[in-house]
């Protein structure tokens, strides 16, 4: 039901992206602004107020349950999809997770495995997508959701996995439903503000930090060094070409070393 | 008398110049410590002074940054195009936005810890990177990751990570759609009119 409204949302959009405007990264540019433009009044008029009550009225231990309660659902998905791009290590650490956090954790309320040094990993199908070596296609602004990318968009499909949308009762399906988005909303309340000091157009700046937060959510925190980074530097701070190279050749080399050991 | 005082020149003469050689990560160890110890202990920083707490980061965090470095990262290619006026204009309009912006973000964290991750570095190496993590009871953790070059003064930051995303790299494709647009001065302007507004928009809530 929902993967078709969005099919069909998709399909307008990319219709609507035929006139570019130049980011070749983000070729639907004006719809997405409009689409931006409609999110950003919804969440100042309506989900920030909704987080800032949640804030106020819940006390922060009840805040943390509930924060680890959804953490621990996201684990099944983070497992199979450390699974899917073979880093069979952590997703045992992920089952390990659940495990631990459904019983001794009493249903994930209480992030115990963190404490006992069984590390939170962060993936989805988007992540195992791009490992995988599929681009992100075109950046898309979807109204409630947010920014996305044409290949992000298959963590839609989460939704197959993830136990919430199988509770039969829709009262408790929709209440966790919403419970979930104002939990995450209520998270992010520290950095709206940050945001709108340091960003001179809103836009581009979440745009620009969804695609590269993707990116080093792909190589695992570490992403290599974009091509113009050295040749950006001022001119005395440009070291020898031979160093230049050592930071290109160093990253992705250190990486593979550092996924190891964990 | 004269005695201690030569202990104390000799103490100074040793110890600071090892101070200002600090190892990067303690270097940033210390400074989170002392701006978190700062956020939770200063009343007027509680209460959202936001002028407060820029006066901090200028007083304690500004000389442990290269804000040169940092706004030729963020501009990019055309920072070799630029005069050298264009880039003290620059880099100075940039550094108001990011203390600000800093100033605000820190401002909002108070119950948080912050643990720096010890760094395996080379003495021969000339930057590296400190990586830390924020903990906020009830949210996910976040990166903060310090890009750090040696100096005659030590270590200093060039670039932050949020989360894995390059702060200074994020104001790059702005920056270049600014400067395609209205040039160099163009984006001086524009950095200007921001800072502008803001500062506008401060002196009115401290008003109030």
């Amino acid at each position: 039901m929902m993967t078709t409204r969005l099919c069909a949302l998709l399909i307008a959009a990319l219709l609507a992206g035929c006139a570019s405007t130049g980011n070749p990264k983000d070729p639907l540019e004006p719809l997405n602004r409009k689409v931006f433009a409609f999110n950003d009044a919804l969440d100042t008029y309506a989900l920030q107020p909704v987080a800032k009550g949640y804030v106020a009225a819940t006390p922060l231990p009840v805040r943390s349950g509930i924060g680890n309660f959804f953490s621990n659902l996201d684990d099944v998905w983070t497992g199979i999809n450390n699974l899917l791009q073979g880093k069979v290590g952590r997703a045992g650490s992920d089952v390990g997770r659940l495990l631990i956090n459904s019983t001794v954790g009493i249903f994930g309320l209480f992030d115990v495995a963190s404490e006992l040094g069984l590390e939170k990993h962060d993936e989805d199908l988007g992540q195992t997508l791009g490992v995988w070596g599929v681009g992100p296609g075109p950046y898309l602004v979807l109204p409630l959701l947010g920014s996305t990318t044409l290949r992000d968009t298959a963590n839609f499909a989460s939704t197959y996995v993830d136990p919430v949308p199988r509770i039969e009762r829709v009262a408790t399906r929709n209440t966790l439903r919403a419970v979930k988005l104002v939990d995450t909303r209520a998270q992010l309340l520290n950095a709206g503000r940050a945001l709108d000091e340091a960003a001179i157009d809103k836009y581009a700046f979440m745009r620009d930090f969804y695609l590269k937060r993707r990116q080093s959510q792909i190589f695992d925190g570490r992403p290599p060094r974009e091509e113009d980074d050295e040749a950006a530097l001022p001119v005395p701070f440009q070291q020898t070409p031979q160093r230049a190279a050592d930071l290109f050749m160093a990253q992705p080399v250190e990486t593979a070393a550092l996924q190891t050991d964990e | 008398m004269s005695k201690i005082l030569a202990t104390l020149v000799f103490a100074f003469g040793f110890v600071l110049p090892a101070l200002a050689q600090e190892a990067p990560d303690a270097l940033v160890r210390n400074l989170s410590n002392e701006m978190s110890e700062t956020v939770r202990s200063d009343k007027a920083i509680q209460s959202g002074d936001v002028k407060r707490m820029i006066e901090v980061v200028e007083t304690r965090i500004l000389k442990h940054f290269d804000f040169t470095r940092m706004t030729g990262l963020a501009v990019g290619r055309e920072w070799r195009n630029a005069s050298a006026e264009q880039k003290t204009a620059l880099t100075a309009e940039f550094r108001t936005l990011l203390v600000r912006s800093y100033a605000n973000a820190l401002g909002q964290y108070k119950n948080q810890t912050i643990e720096v991750k010890p760094l395996k570095a080379k003495p021969e190496d000339t930057e590296v990177v400190v990586r830390s993590e924020i903990r906020q009871p009830g949210s996910k953790p976040i990166t903060l990751d310090y890009d750090m070059g040696k100096s005659s003064e030590g270590w200093r930051v060039f670039d932050v990570a949020v989360a894995g995303v390059s702060l200074v790299t994020n104001y790059r494709e702005t920056f270049s759609q600014e400067i395609k647009a209205g040039g160099i001065d163009g984006l001086i302007k524009t950095l200007r009119d921001k800072n502008q507004q803001s500062a506008a928009k401060l002196a009115e809530a401290g008003k109030k």
